[in-house]
């Protein structure tokens, strides 16, 4: 069983069909890349998986647990599911430590100072340790994306997801976010990533997947893909990106 | 002057507001109707709040001063109309002198907004009606309700505007700039449309919002729709049905022109 | 006809406190009403949204002499009570203040960012953990610098209280001015006594935008 299933899954906004028809499974440990030109559906798929956007048809499971099932409690498994967001998303109003205690405190009903512990353990993890008591708008873009990866991994996810998470920094700020993940990838966190970062999918991800239009239009061993594409859609996308 | 001004500014409103048409439009609903339901009603959920009612409403009794209503309205619609025209050229001027590169004349406009914007609008009817006739400019309820209503929504809408035309990105002017445009060309190819479109809206509701304090009017005595209704309730004793009335009326004229101003809006800028 | 004394000022003066006395009042009745205003208006039930709207549209689409007038005829004749004008002028003020800072504070709740909540489900918080843990802190902060907007509006409201004969700033200016027919003299030292009361709010409210701008 892998940990996750995605079974021909369709979701569209109104008229809009945004994925139409596609099937994937993660398997634990394994680090998926998912690149596409925007528009393709790729940050929906990603976006279905912790239950952020419902989808029409198809089933998808996490863990055994059918996400789009209306019995399932989806606070459960958000807290087994993390995701970072290209935009941080950080709770301005709260330092880059209370971001992080919160869902341990609320949701996990963990004492504080307890959860404060774990925060200086993904704080470090993160290199910001210096940053605890900071708020989000002290912090420069690369840091508050770390501190959004560092409230995620508080929670002890069984999965990470991240969607495009560095597609909103500036260029030198882009490879201190790319450490942590790479951190990540060496400590076997289960990954699966939107991203634009073509060098970075090859040398972390070990599968590949490309979506076009709502379907998955090729996957693979990501070097193998990367190298040498079969569909001229991936072709044509790559001599886009590669400049 | 102001006065006469004033009065052919009216007629030319109320051309368009004749009496006699709006009357046909009134009248077809039929107005006993709708009303002779309502004591029914009252006494109804009265009794299931286990409040004694013993009242029946009247509301035919006000009815049969329709026309006083209608003159009433009339006169709020014009009233507000013109207060809405100068209310404008005064705002229109006091957002052009906030930009000025004279000190004094930022300072004076300035003065003028915190002060009108921090006082009651009956207060300071009160000062024009009562208070300038001390220093001999003796103004009928009309005229000064008029003059105080323009100069107090001209102090909103100077902030509305000059926030409008701020709100202009410094990238479209210098985008303009480097076209080679002139200033005036600026202004009117540049930062107009874009100015009134964000500026709008927020005067609208000003405007909707003038139409309903009009009513201070008939405290100084100017007979508008507020005023019929103190006229009615004086002949009739049914002051609740006048006060409920002549209310209800001022509930559709702001709901009609908010959705007209909307519908302004949506023909002008949104289809663009 | 009498001339003014310096004591007539301090009488009009003390006068100010029935116009603070109703702004507080009703300040905290329109609250409560207003935060059930903007449940009503916000829950996922189109009956009760239907009912807040109704509700705004009124208050908002009506002259508020009307509303003191109805409320203080209306009330005996639906109660059989008689009313004073100070709880006649009370219970309008509040009704109308609750519509008003109904729609400040949903606002500021639909002004937060859909992808704050988004991330707070994301961590597996509940809505009702969203809302006191994520959202309610950060609109509270937008929603301060309106509602003080809104209180300067509603201490100039106020004064309409006078048409009841309820004793405030401006039916004191009025019994003043009848007594020594200086109207001048009377209405601009009133109008003082607004603009005081006013401005320092005025200033306060944008002392507090400036600073809470920076989020946090």
């Amino acid at each position: 069983m892998s940990l996750v299933e995605i079974e021909n899954v369709h979701k569209s906004y109104g008229q809009l069909e945004v994925l139409r028809g596609v099937s994937l499974n993660i398997d634990e440990g394994e680090i998926v890349a998912v690149i596409g030109r925007s528009g393709s559906g790729k940050s929906t798929l990603l976006r279905c998986i912790n239950g952020l956007e419902p989808i029409q048809s198809g089933t998808i499971r996490f863990d055994g647990e059918q996400v789009n099932a209306p019995k399932t409690n989806l606070r459960q498994l958000r807290q087994k599911v993390g995701i970072v967001f290209q935009s941080f998303n950080l709770f301005p109003h709260l330092t880059a430590e209370r971001n992080i205690t919160l869902g341990l405190t609320v949701v996990k009903k963990m004492p504080l100072p307890e959860a404060k512990e774990i925060a200086r353990k993904v704080i470090v993890q993160v290199g910001l340790e210096d940053k605890l008591t900071a708020y989000p708008d002290m912090l420069s873009g690369g840091q508050q994306q770390r501190v959004a990866i560092a409230r995620s991994l508080a929670m002890s996810p069984k999965l990470m997801l991240f969607d495009e998470i560095t597609s909103a920094l500036d260029p030198e700020l882009i490879g201190e976010v790319l450490r942590v993940l790479a951190d990540l990838a060496k400590d076997g966190m289960t990954m699966m990533l939107v991203t634009h970062e073509m060098g970075f999918a090859r040398n972390v991800a070990h599968r590949l997947v490309f979506m076009h239009d709502g379907e998955i239009g090729e996957e693979g061993p990501a070097r193998a893909v990367l190298d040498a594409p079969k569909t001229p859609e991936l072709s044509s996308f790559l001599g886009s990106v590669l400049v | 002057m102001i006065d006469a001004g004033s009065t052919a500014f009216f007629s030319a409103i109320g051309a368009c507001l004749d009496p006699q048409i709006i009357w046909l439009l009134v009248s077809s609903v039929p107005g006993g109707l709708w009303v002779s339901a309502i004591p029914e009603a009252t006494q109804r959920i009265s009794g299931h709040l286990g409040l004694r009612v013993d009242y029946t409403f009247r509301f035919r009794d006000v009815w049969r001063h329709q026309d006083l209503l209608l003159e009433g309205a009339v006169l709020t619609l014009q009233l507000s109309g013109s207060a809405i025209v100068f209310g404008v050229l005064i705002g229109v001027l006091g957002a052009g002198m906030k930009t000025s590169q004279f000190r004094q004349l930022r300072w004076i406009v300035e003065v003028y907004v915190e002060v009108i914007r921090n006082t009651p609008l009956l207060v300071q009817l009160f000062i024009v009606f009562f208070g300038l006739p001390s220093l001999g400019i003796k103004l009928d309820a009309i005229t000064a309700a008029l003059i105080t209503l323009s100069i107090n929504l001209g102090a909103y809408l100077v902030e509305i505007i000059r926030a409008g035309v701020e709100a202009i990105a410094k990238s479209q002017i210098e985008a303009g700039l480097s076209l080679g445009m002139s200033r005036l060309q600026l202004f009117r190819y540049v930062i107009l449309f874009p100015a009134v479109k964000i500026i709008y809206p927020a005067a609208a509701s000003q405007f909707v919002l003038l139409l309903i304090a009009s009513s201070v009017a008939s405290l100084v005595g100017a007979v508008d729709l507020f005023h019929a209704g103190a006229f009615i309730e004086s002949r009739t004793f049914r002051s609740l049905e006048a006060y409920l009335v002549i209310t209800a009326i001022y509930l559709v004229m702001a709901l009609f022109f908010r959705a007209a101003f909307a519908g302004i809006y949506h023909v002008v800028f949104v289809r663009r | 006809m009498r001339e003014l004394v310096t004591g007539d000022f301090i009488w009009l003066l003390f006068a100010a406190r029935w116009t603070l006395g109703l702004t507080v009042v009703a300040i905290v009745g329109g609250s409560l009403i207003g935060v059930i205003i903007m449940v009503l208006r916000v829950v996922p039930l189109a009956p009760a949204r239907a009912v807040a709207i109704a509700y705004i549209n009124v208050f908002q689409g009506t002259p508020v002499l009307g509303q003191l007038l109805i409320i203080f005829f209306g009330i005996p004749i639906l109660t059989g009570a008689n009313v004073s004008p100070w709880a006649a002028a009370i219970v309008s003020f509040s009704l109308y203040a609750g519509a008003y800072l109904g729609e400040i504070w949903r606002g500021s709740v639909q002004a937060i960012p859909k992808t704050q909540w988004e991330a707070s489900a994301s961590i597996g918080l509940s809505t009702m953990e969203q809302l006191r843990y994520v959202i309610v802190p950060q609109a509270f902060r937008i929603s301060i610098p309106p509602t003080i907007g809104f209180w300067v509006h509603l201490v100039k409201d106020t004064s309409l209280a006078s048409i009841l004969g309820f004793i405030e700033l401006t039916r004191a200016a009025q019994i003043m001015n009848a007594a020594t027919f200086r109207p001048m003299t009377v209405f601009l030292t009133i109008a003082s006594i607004y603009f005081v009361i006013c401005f320092v709010l005025t200033r306060l409210s944008a002392r507090l935008e400036g600073r809470l701008r920076v989020a946090r």
